[in-house]
Order: C-alpha cells, then sequence, then structure tokens
C-alpha cells in the first residue's frame, strides 16, 4: 500500500483515513469459496472508477475443491504486474494463512477467518492480525441453509468497507452477477454484502482511500485475456471455429460458443483435436477464415493439419494458451514454453507466423491482426498467449468498435482464371479462391498437402518443390519487412536490454523501472511479433553491453531459452543470453531484477 | 486354460483383500462423485481373482476417471487424452503374463480416443475395458460429452445439445465385442460382479459404468436416481448369449439403465495373443540362429 | 454487415445466369481433369466415372462441387475433377469436409474415401459425423488393402488374408462398414459395388439426395493387391449381386442391422435411410433464434451491447 499520501479524518472521526495510489489484495481459499468471484468484482469496480487494475490467479486442476488464490492490485498510476507482495491478504483456512503469509509485505494487514485460523504466536508482531469469524457472521446474516455460502460476498462487503469502496456501483455489480430467476439469490447476496460492510472490526485502526486516476481518457472496459481474444476474433470478423475442451484454453471455446449465433456463425465443439483443426481448416478452405486453439498436448496433435495448412497456403488463426508441459505437465499453471512448437512444430520446412500478445488489450487487438494477417498471406497464425494472460483481469481504454469490427464474408465474384500457387506472385502471395467461385477458364485448383504445380496438382519436380518452398519462405519474409521495430522501454542505449515476449511485459518493464530508480543502465523491448520477427533488432542490441532474454521456459541445452535461441542463431551475437525460470507462476519483479543482477556480474 | 488362469495358479498363492489394492492417495474427485464406488467394485475384483498387485498394469487416459490408476495399488501408467488403448494393448502383448485393466471415461473413451475402440475391440486382445461414463467432460468443468442427450444444457450447448449422443453399448456391439455389460455403482456388488466377471473372460471386455458426476450431473443421473431406475438384466430374463436381443436391448440405453452382462460370446473366439503365439510357434521351425542372420547379406550367399 | 450462415446462403451471380439457362450443363471433358493415377483395371475408374456421369447428370456447376478426400488411392479422386476441391491429410476428410459443409449451405460437399483412410486413422471421425448428421456424401471405395502403400492389411481384410504385414493371414476382424454406419447413428446407409455402373450412380443420387450424413459404401477391387476380393459379388466372375429384398423397410433401423450383418457378399442397395434433422439445419436453427434478438442491428452494435456489460 506504498505511498500514503496523506490522512484525512473520516465522518465517524474515530478512524484514520490514509489516501493511498494503489493496493495489492491477496484473498486464500479454496476454489469453491467463490474467491475469484470477490477478485472479478473488486477488478470490475476498479474498471468502472477508471483505476487500474491487474490480477493473478491460480486454480488447482482438482475437479472442484483444492487451494486456490486470487490477487489483485488496484492502482490510479500505472499498473503493469499484479504485484510481488501483498498489502492485504485474507485468508479463510488454516493452509491459506499459513501457505500465503509470506506474500504479505511485513506490517501488511492478515484478515482471517477465525472460525478457521488459529494466529501463530511468531507471525503477530510482524503481521496486523485482524480475526473475524467469517463463517459464522455470514451463516447469521444469510441464514437458513446455507451454510457459510456467501462469505466471499460478505469479505467483498469488509474489503469495502476498509478501502471506502463505492457501495451503489458494487451493489450494481452484484445485481448483475446475481440478478436473475430467483430473487432470493441476490437477496442472500446482498444481505451478505451489508453485513460485512456494517461489521466494524475494532481493531482495524485505518481505513483507506484510493486516489482516482487523473489521466483515464474515455471509457474503460474490464475483461481477461481469454475473453478479449474472443471478442477480437468477433471484431476481426471470424465467424467459425472448432475446438475440444482442455484447459485453459476452454473459456475461449465457450466464448465462441455461446456468442458466434449472434452474429450469424458457429462454433463446433469437435470428438477431438485432429478433427478441430480439419474442420477449422475447412471452414477457412471453405472461405471463413476460422479459429481453433487448445493448450498443451492438444497442440502437439494439431501439428499435422497446420503442416498441412502451410502447405495449401490455408488462412487459419490457431490460439495456444501454454500451460506447464511437456505431455499433460502443469495444466492449471504458466510458462512459455511453447515458442518452439509454435515455429517449427511439424515435420518438413513449414514456415508460419507467431504472434504472442503482451497484455489484455493486446489480445483484443492481435486478434484481429492475426486474421489480417492470415487472411493477406494466406498462412496459419499461432497466437501465443498463457495461463498468466488468459485469466488475469485488465482494464483498458474501451475500443472503437464501429471502426475495429469488420465483415470478411467471403468474396465470390467470378474470376477469368486462377493459379493458386502462381510462382511469379509478387511476394509469393496468392489469394485463396473459395469454393463456389466461378472460374471462367474452367481450371479449378485443388487445395493440396502434396506439393504441386502452380494450379494444385502433385509435382515431384525437385524444381518445383524448391520454387515452392522459397514462395512459401518469401511471402513470410515480405510480411517481417512491414512489422515495426518494438518501442524501447527505456533509453535506446546502455548497459543492459532486457528482451521478453508475451504475457511477461508487466514485471519486465517494473523491473526496468526498479533497475532505473536504483541507478543502473537497463531498459527493455517486447516482441509481440516472434515469427517473423521484425528487421532491424540488431540496431538496438548494439546500443547494449548485455541482452537478456526473459522467458518462462528451461534454458535449454545451451543455456538460452527459446526466444534467446532464435536470437542467437539470427544474429550471432554471444552477448544474448537467457533468463529462464519454470516454477510456473508469473514472473515477480524481484525475480527478474535478481537474476540480471547476477548474470550481469553484478 | 487361458494364460491368465494359468499364471493365476502359478504366481498368486496368498489370499488378496479388495484393502491390498486401495492406494493411500486421497481422490481429487468431488465428494460424492461416481467414480469412489468404482474404484471400490475395481478392488474387490481384484481381491477375487486373486492377482498380485505387482501382476496387475492399470492404464488410463485423461480426465477425472482417469486419475483411478493413482487410487488402486497396482502398477498405474496415467496416459494421454485418448490413447490408454492402444498403450494398454501394447503392455499386453509385450508381457501376455500381466492382467490388463484400462479406465476411460466418456470423452477419453468415445470422443478423442473414439477411433481405438473399434480396434481394440477387433483386434481382441484379453484386456478389460472400464469406461465411467458420467455424459460431461467433468474436469474441463462441465462441457458437451458424446454421451451426453440432445437438448442437454452445459456451457458448450447454453442452448441444448443439438447432437445425438453416441450409445456406447451399441457402438461396442456393432464393433463385434464379446464381453458387453454396464453397471452402476449404486450397485456395487453386481458392478463388481460384471467386473471380475469381464477380467475372467478370455479376450477383449467392455464395461460402461454408469457413473454420476455430482459437480455438473443431472438429477436424474445420480445414484439416488440410479437406485431406482435400475433394472438388472437378469431379473428381465435376458439370456447374454442372445446377440440379437442383446443388440435390441442396447439401443435403450439413455432410456434405461440395465445393469448386468448384456452380451457374452459363448463361444469366445481367439484372442490375437493367442494368434501371435501360433505365429511365433509356427515360425520357430522356420527361425535363423541370431548369429547367422547377417549372413543372409553376405555377397557369397 | 455480414454474410450470416443462417438466413442468407451465398448466391454468386453465376446462379442467375443459370436461373435463365444461359448455361448449358457441364461435359465430361469439362469435368474431367489429371488423368487418373490409378493402375489399369483399378475399381475406383468405374467410381470416378460414375461420379462425372452424376455432375452431367443432374447438372452441377463447377463452382457447386467440393470434392474432399484424405490419403490413399481413392484419395487422389479431387486431382481427377475439374472443380473445387481439397486433397486434406490422412483420415482427416470428413472433418474437413463438415466445416465446409457447416459453413457453406450453398454447397454440396462429396467426401471420397477409402478403408483404411476411413475406418482405420479416420475411424473415430466417421463415428461423429454420423451421430451429429452432418449434411454430405461419404463414398468410401473399400478394397480391402493398404493399396497405395503397396498391400498392408487393412480394417476391413477379411480374416487370413495374407498382406506385407500379415504373411501369415490376417488375425484381426475385420470391421462391417455398414453395421458401423448404422450403429453410430448415420442416417443413410447404401451399400454397392463398382462392377455394377448403373447401380454406383443410383446410390451415389440417392445420397445426394438425402438431406443429412449419407454414406456409400462401395466395393472397389484392387487389381494389384487384392484381385479377385469381390468375385463372389460379380456376376461376370461367377458371383451373385443380390439387391436389397424389396420388402425390407429401409426405415427400420434393426432390420437394417440385419441386413447389414449377412455374412459377404449380403444385400447390395439402401439398407437404411431415416430423415431427421440435420446439424446444419440445428445450428442454423439456433442462429436464427439468436439473431431474431438483434434484427436490424451491425456487428458492431451486437458486440457493443456486450461490452457495455463490462465496463
Amino acid at each position: 500500500m506504498s505511498n500514503a499520501t496523506e490522512a484525512v479524518s473520516s465522518s465517524g472521526g474515530a478512524q484514520k483515513v490514509s489516501r493511498i495510489n494503489e493496493v495489492v489484495i491477496r484473498i486464500a481459499g479454496n476454489s469453491q469459496d467463490g474467491i475469484q468471484a470477490i477478485g472479478g468484482f473488486l477488478a470490475r469496480l476498479a474498471g468502472r472508477s477508471e483505476q487500474e487494475v491487474m490480477t493473478f490467479m491460480t486454480i488447482p486442476s482438482t475437479i472442484s475443491g483444492g487451494p486456490s488464490i486470487f490477487q489483485v492490485r488496484v492502482g490510479s498510476g500505472e499498473v503493469l504486474t499484479a504485484g510481488d507482495d501483498a498489502d492485504v491478504l485474507l485468508c479463510f483456512y488454516q493452509h491459506s494463512y499459513e501457505g500465503h503469509i509470506n506474500s504479505l509485505k511485513k506490517k501488511g494487514i492478515v484478515l482471517y477467518d477465525s472460525d478457521h485460523v488459529v494466529p501463530k504466536e511468531e507471525w503477530l508482531s510482524d503481521y496486523h492480525h485482524v480475526g473475524i469469524p467469517i463463517s459464522s457472521l455470514t451463516v447469521e446474516a444469510i441464514g437458513g441453509t446455507a451454510k457459510d455460502k456467501g462469505k466471499n460476498i460478505y469479505s467483498l462487503g469488509l474489503i469495502a468497507r476498509m478501502f471506502d469502496l463505492n457501495v451503489p456501483k458494487l451493489e450494481k455489480l452484484l445485481g448483475e452477477r446475481f440478478g436473475g430467476k430467483d430473487v432470493s439469490i441476490l437477496n442472500n447476496a446482498l444481505a451478505a454484502f451489508h453485513a460485512g460492510y456494517a461489521n466494524s472490526p475494532s481493531n482495524v485502526v485505518e481505513t483507506f482511500q484510493i486516489t482516482d486516476s487523473q489521466k483515464k481518457d474515455g471509457h474503460q472496459v474490464v475483461m481477461n485475456g481469454n475473453e478479449a481474444i474472443g471478442y477480437g476474433l468477433i471484431a476481426a470478423g471470424v465467424r467459425f471455429g472448432a475446438g475440444y475442451p482442455i484447459t485453459p484454453w476452454t473459456d475461449i471455446m465457450e466464448l465462441l460458443r455461446r456468442e458466434l449465433p449472434k452474429y450469424g456463425g458457429s462454433f463446433i465443439q469437435c470428438e477431438d483435436e485432429i478433427a478441430s483443426v480439419s474442420m477449422a481448416l475447412g471452414a477457412s478452405y471453405a472461405g471463413r477464415v476460422a479459429v481453433t486453439g487448445s493448450s498443451g498436448p492438444g497442440i502437439s496433435l494439431k501439428t499435422e493439419a497446420i503442416g498441412w495448412a502451410v502447405m495449401a497456403e490455408m488462412p487459419l488463426i490457431v490460439i495456444n494458451v501454454q500451460r506447464g508441459g511437456p505431455s499433460t505437465g502443469m495444466p492449471t499453471n504458466i510458462e512459455q514454453s511453447d515458442l518452439n512448437i509454435a515455429i517449427n512444430g511439424g515435420h518438413g520446412d513449414a514456415p508460419r507466423v507467431v504472434l504472442a500478445p503482451a497484455n489484455v488489450e493486446d489480445c483484443f487487438y492481435m486478434a484481429i491482426e492475426a486474421v489480417n494477417i492470415a487472411r493477406k498471406y494466406n498462412t496459419p497464425v499461432f497466437f501465443l498467449t498463457d495461463q498468466g494472460i488468459a485469466t488475469r483481469i485488465e482494464a483498458f481504454t474501451e475500443p472503437n468498435l464501429e471502426k475495429v469490427c469488420q465483415d470478411i464474408s467471403p468474396d465470390l465474384t467470378p474470376v477469368a482464371s486462377h493459379k493458386p500457387y502462381d510462382l511469379a506472385a509478387k511476394d509469393g502471395v496468392t489469394p485463396h479462391v473459395k469454393p463456389g467461385t466461378r472460374i471462367l477458364d474452367g481450371k479449378y485448383p485443388i487445395a493440396t498437402g502434396l506439393e504441386h504445380d502452380e494450379y494444385g496438382h502433385p509435382s515431384g519436380s525437385p524444381k518445383v518443390h524448391m520454387l515452392q518452398n522459397a514462395k512459401r519462405r518469401k511471402k513470410l519474409q515480405a510480411l517481417g519487412a512491414t512489422l515495426p521495430l518494438p518501442k524501447i522501454y527505456g533509453p535506446s542505449e546502455g548497459n543492459i536490454l532486457l528482451v521478453g515476449w508475451g504475457s511477461t511485459e508487466g514485471p519486465i518493464r517494473e523491473a526496468v523501472d526498479r533497475f532505473r530508480a536504483a541507478g543502473d543502465s537497463v531498459s527493455a523491448i517486447h516482441l509481440r511479433h516472434v515469427n517473423p520477427l521484425p528487421n532491424g533488432l540488431e540496431n538496438i542490441f548494439s546500443g547494449f553491453n548485455h541482452v537478456f532474454v526473459v522467458e518462462m521456459n528451461d534454458e535449454g541445452l545451451y543455456g538460452i531459452g527459446q526466444l534467446g535461441t532464435i536470437l542467437r542463431a539470427r544474429y550471432a551475437d554471444a552477448k544474448i543470453q537467457g533468463i529462464n525460470k519454470t516454477d510456473g507462476l508469473t514472473w515477480k519483479v524481484k525475480e527478474i531484477v535478481e537474476l540480471v543482477k547476477a548474470k550481469a556480474g553484478k | 486354460m487361458t494364460t491368465l488362469e494359468a499364471s493365476a495358479k502359478t504366481l498368486s498363492l496368498t489370499k488378496f483383500m479388495a484393502g491390498d489394492f486401495k492406494s493411500d492417495l486421497k481422490p481429487i474427485w468431488c465428494p460424492g462423485c461416481g467414480d469412489f464406488g468404482v474404484v471400490t467394485a475395481i478392488t474387490r475384483a481384484l481381491a477375487n481373482i486373486g492377482r498380485a498387485p505387482h501382476e496387475i498394469a492399470f492404464v488410463s487416459g485423461i480426465g477425472c476417471s482417469s486419475r483411478i490408476p493413482g487410487y488402486t495399488t497396482a502398477y498405474g501408467f496415467n496416459t494421454v487424452h485418448g490413447r490408454s488403448l492402444p498403450i494398454a494393448q501394447g503392455i499386453k502383448l509385450a508381457n501376455p503374463e500381466l492382467l490388463v485393466l484400462v479406465a476411460s471415461g466418456d470423452g477419453d473413451g468415445f470422443s478423442i480416443g473414439g477411433g481405438h475402440v473399434a480396434h481394440a475391440v477387433r483386434r481382441n486382445i484379453d484386456i478389460t475395458y472400464i469406461v465411467m461414463d458420467n455424459q460431461i467432460y467433468g474436469l474441463t468443468k462441465g462441457q458437451l460429452s458424446p454421451t451426453s442427450s440432445r437438448g442437454r444444457k452445459t456451457v458448450t450447448s447454453s442452448f441444448g445439445s443439438i447432437e445425438d449422443p453416441v450409445n456406447p453399448l451399441l457402438y461396442v456391439m456393432g464393433y463385434g465385442a464379446s464381453y458387453v455389460a454396464q453397471g452402476t455403482p449404486a450397485d456395487m456388488t453386481g458392478l463388481a460382479k460384471i467386473i471380475e466377471e469381464g477380467i475372467r473372460f478370455p479376450g477383449f471386455a467392455f464395461i460402461n459404468v454408469q457413473s454420476p458426476c455430482v459437480t455438473y450431473g443431472m438429477e436424474d443421473q445420480q445414484l439416488k436416481a440410479h437406485k431406482t431406475n435400475m433394472q438388472s438384466l437378469e431379473s428381465i430374463g435376458h439370456d447374454p448369449s442372445d446377440r440379437a436381443k442383446a443388440t435390441e436391448l442396447a439401443r435403450e440405453y439413455g432410456t434405461k439403465l440395465y445393469t448386468g452382462v448384456l452380451y457374452r460370446n459363448p463361444n469366445p473366439p481367439s484372442t490375437y495373443g493367442q494368434g501371435v503365439i501360433e505365429r511365433h510357434d509356427a515360425l520357430k521351425k522356420s527361425a535363423v540362429p541370431r548369429h547367422e542372420i547377417l549372413n543372409r547379406f553376405k555377397p557369397s550367399n | 454487415m455480414s454474410q450470416t450462415l443462417s438466413e442468407k446462403p451465398i448466391v454468386p451471380a453465376v446462379v442467375t445466369e443459370t436461373a435463365t439457362g444461359e448455361r448449358k450443363g457441364l461435359t465430361k471433358k469439362e469435368i474431367a481433369a489429371d488423368h487418373p493415377t490409378w493402375c489399369p483395371g483399378c475399381g475406383d475408374f468405374s467410381v470416378l466415372a460414375l461420379y462425372f456421369k452424376l455432375i452431367e447428370k443432374r447438372k452441377l456447376w463447377h463452382e457447386k462441387i467440393t470434392t474432399i478426400s484424405g490419403i490413399g488411392c481413392s484419395s487422389r479422386f479431387p486431382y481427377f475433377v475439374q472443380a473445387h476441391g481439397a486433397h486434406f491429410i490422412h483420415g482427416r476428410a470428413l472433418p474437413f469436409a463438415s466445416g465446409v459443409s457447416l459453413s457453406r449451405p450453398d454447397l454440396h460437399v462429396f467426401a471420397f474415401s477409402g478403408d483404411g483412410d476411413a475406418f482405420s486413422i479416420g475411424g473415430n471421425h466417421f463415428t461423429h459425423t454420423a451421430r451429429k448428421n452432418i449434411k454430405m456424401t461419404l463414398v468410401v471405395m473399400d478394397n480391402q488393402v493398404y493399396g497405395l502403400t503397396k498391400k498392408q492389411t487393412s480394417p476391413t481384410s477379411p480374416l487370413g488374408f495374407k498382406s506385407k504385414t500379415d504373411i501369415w493371414g490376417a488375425v484381426d476382424y475385420p470391421i462391417n462398414p455398414a453395421k458401423q454406419a448404422i450403429s453410430v447413428g448415420a442416417s443413410f446407409v447404401a451399400r454397392t459395388s463398382a462392377t455394377n455402373p448403373n447401380h454406383v450412380l443410383a446410390m451415389m443420387e440417392a445420397a445426394m439426395d438425402h438431406d443429412g450424413f449419407s454414406f456409400v459404401h462401395c466395393l472397389s477391387e484392387c487389381v494389384e493387391f487384392y484381385d479377385g476380393a469381390f468375385d463372389a459379388a460379380n456376376p461376370r466372375k461367377g458371383g451373385v449381386f443380390n439387391e436389397v429384398p424389396k420388402t425390407h423397410d429401409v426405415t427400420d433401423e434393426f432390420a437394417a442391422y440385419k441386413l447389414a450383418s449377412a455374412d459377404f457378399p449380403g444385400n447390395f442397395g439402401v439398407l437404411y435411410k431415416v430423415n431427421k434433422p440435420t446439424k446444419n439445419a440445428r445450428e442454423a436453427e439456433i442462429n436464427a433464434s439468436f439473431q431474431s434478438k438483434f434484427t436490424g442491428q451491425k456487428d458492431w452494435q451486437i458486440l457493443q451491447k456486450t461490452f457495455d456489460r463490462m465496463k
């Protein structure tokens, strides 16, 4: 709870009210306690108050039950990460108390359910303990047979009081969430909330007010990365998709299944991963650029068909919400270890596009970019996110939907003649003529996975194979030439440059801030286009003594990680080194800082 | 005498209790999940069979039910999604002495792994395939499965399913399976019995277990409902050797909950394993000693 | 506003032309593309010729035909047809064809496959495409052997069949395709043989006219690796070609199942045919019910409503 700027006396007069810039709240319990719901409410409230917000959660891979946490950071300045350490820890059980006290700042507040938690003597002096019988008070507030269901909402009331949150807005959010056919559900929720709000813990001597943000322009929307991808695809005009359930990709599939019918589209749940990529390719071939997606092993299963899409030059969006691997691995943990399979997965030379959004807002806009690249270059596009971005809730400026939404219905205007794999095409880019289009010279194209001549008919000619390989490569090189160089965060010359990709942008930037505040010369770039890479990175690298590639994957046999290896291969520069970890958790700022220091030899 | 009976005689001298086959791991299943009962039934069946835990390989894929090998004491193999059958067949062919059990769910078994069922059935390798059919994807939190009924509302069919479900019993009958049974944890004795019989059956044995999902399942699919709805095939006088009748009854999957052995081929066809043994025996006569194999490639020959 | 899957099938300009009768039906010359790479005497030639005949007879246009296949001898099919087509990966022709069918109601989708492609590597897709009743016609040219890879046992090879992977004779029990199709919920199941051209054409036509997943199991001899496999069904080779009895009720699932189970060569013709809603129609219904709530709104306005709830 940094920067308590001023203290004002509250209307009650008894308690101290501090004005603060930001707060990090960690809620720990079991997954069925609905702690994600409390976090979600706080995040949405922050979004509606035009504050910056960022969340982080872990879910167990049990079906229901098991320890679970949700961390939310709300601030009036720029919020880049969900925060290393919490200011407030709300814990429901002894295991949540003992397991998470270490994530609390010294002198932080621990709010615990005294029905389940017995505080430990040795921690009493380090942390400000506030015990409230949350379970029994919830039962008292709701009554009946509800047991302690609703203690999450009771706790939300407690937090609302502590941080002087906007009650009418929260009530409205509760109404949206619980308002339905059964009025008693909403009434119970409101009863629990108000009981929590009315509880005045005598040992909380302080309440807080988060200062309003000054700079926000326009309205904000609050959503998580998976939602942003789903709606981004809809805005991009995608009207067909196919998939199979696998964590954490499933949310996107469920969203599209639910939403696409409104736009006249369909999302099909298939019998397996191979069927889903095949069905999506069928739709793309038929003229409706389609999406498929998966996580972990599901991606491995799709690789043969993705190779076909490269060969047949078919547009396709493949969402990969990465998780810990190999094999079944760690389904609910964060890892960036699918870069290699995204770029190279499958047999043969099969160049394809790989994009990696840096934050939730990016998920929305890059989904549109992915679709447009796929359509223009007739190539599969991999979209790499991970659990860290998929379930992270962020607020961002509302997109101008009228402007960004596009119509990509197939154009079936007859053409005079068509060579689907025309070797004379500029940059190797040929259009895809969809079935239903009349071709006046009577020569029709075959989409094929066999090496082929310009009409798509099989050819075993060595010369044709070389020329077609070059065609498939050249179109991606042409795309690479159009990509903008990433902006440098910090000065363009200095000692250390951190290079990141995907969901790690926030902690890397905060690490840079922390270094610069301490007088160290550190800058960062973030790569969002990973394959092809933009041209000219060498000019950025030349301004620094060290280039450290920060990734959440194993350092590999040669100690430089997956993106690091690619950058080494392209630039043959030994100053490119890897900073890697595979603990399945988001980067903490202090971890990056420590590893950079160790690597740079300071 | 099947290899199984033979090895049971030679290897297993001790008597086993059901508890000997339970492990110390605490299941991650939701309280009230039907799969708890399936573990119990399996361990009871194994106790009656009398093979020692080290002679048993228990293979599964991915899904709630596929966690089951972890909760039993035997050599467990939690494989990849949908592929438990090919892996189990490899195990059995490599070591025919092992008792091979395969556990799966409706998604693992009939959706992503559906292609393997036909081939496991027709190959007829002596393994026992137990599918815990809960008509939903539970582990990934409630999507439509291939056995979910038409009209069923789930997170991927918020407007109600528009697909006809797979009928596991008919589907396996259609492929030509020789042992097809159905049970429910609501009838533990019956379930243990058909599992035991499936293990003893020489050849591929298929057991569909209606194992309710308490979290995402529907009310009429819970154990309580099973208790009132289930009807034992024995009680209606069904003769399990009557293939035509069995097919007819199988078609009532989804409307009626029959328990017991639906079809048992009275003259079990020879298994793939037996074919392999015969083949080996035949080949032995013309076998070349190992050190002479390369002679065939020498120019002098 | 984008075109929707449910209510506005895509109608290209040329169709209006057809309506006024300006375009003549295609000739065989216009439909034929590359010369087939099959071995002389292969049963697939007959199926291809009859597909051409179907196109001629039913006056289908190039751009209205999509011919989709997987991998195998029979799956070379699209290259020989002068029309839009795709030669996809092994075993996956059905999901690919489903993608085309579900996203383009204006096209009739034909998938051609073989016994290995359809029942071995692609066997699972066969089950699920059938039960979902996705509108398309699947013709499986069954030669009971892997031909392209030069004689390995296929899932329909009979017991005892000697191949390079079973030099002692096959030990796996074969699949009965028609029986399998009925038991997984296909709504149209027919059996025919490439040696009887009129019958093949009649079955393909009936399949094309069926609103749903229509499956034609067509015996198609591999002269190279399984010569004489289907002689018992060929009167010219001393066999019998028994058609489905006139008294057979094609809507009786159990009777169809029994008929399909008969020993080879059994009966040829439509074994099973029922009308039930297709997945295509069901999806369209859902779309229509959702879209009725947003009549007159542009896509971005519908999305805006969703975003308003996330503010």
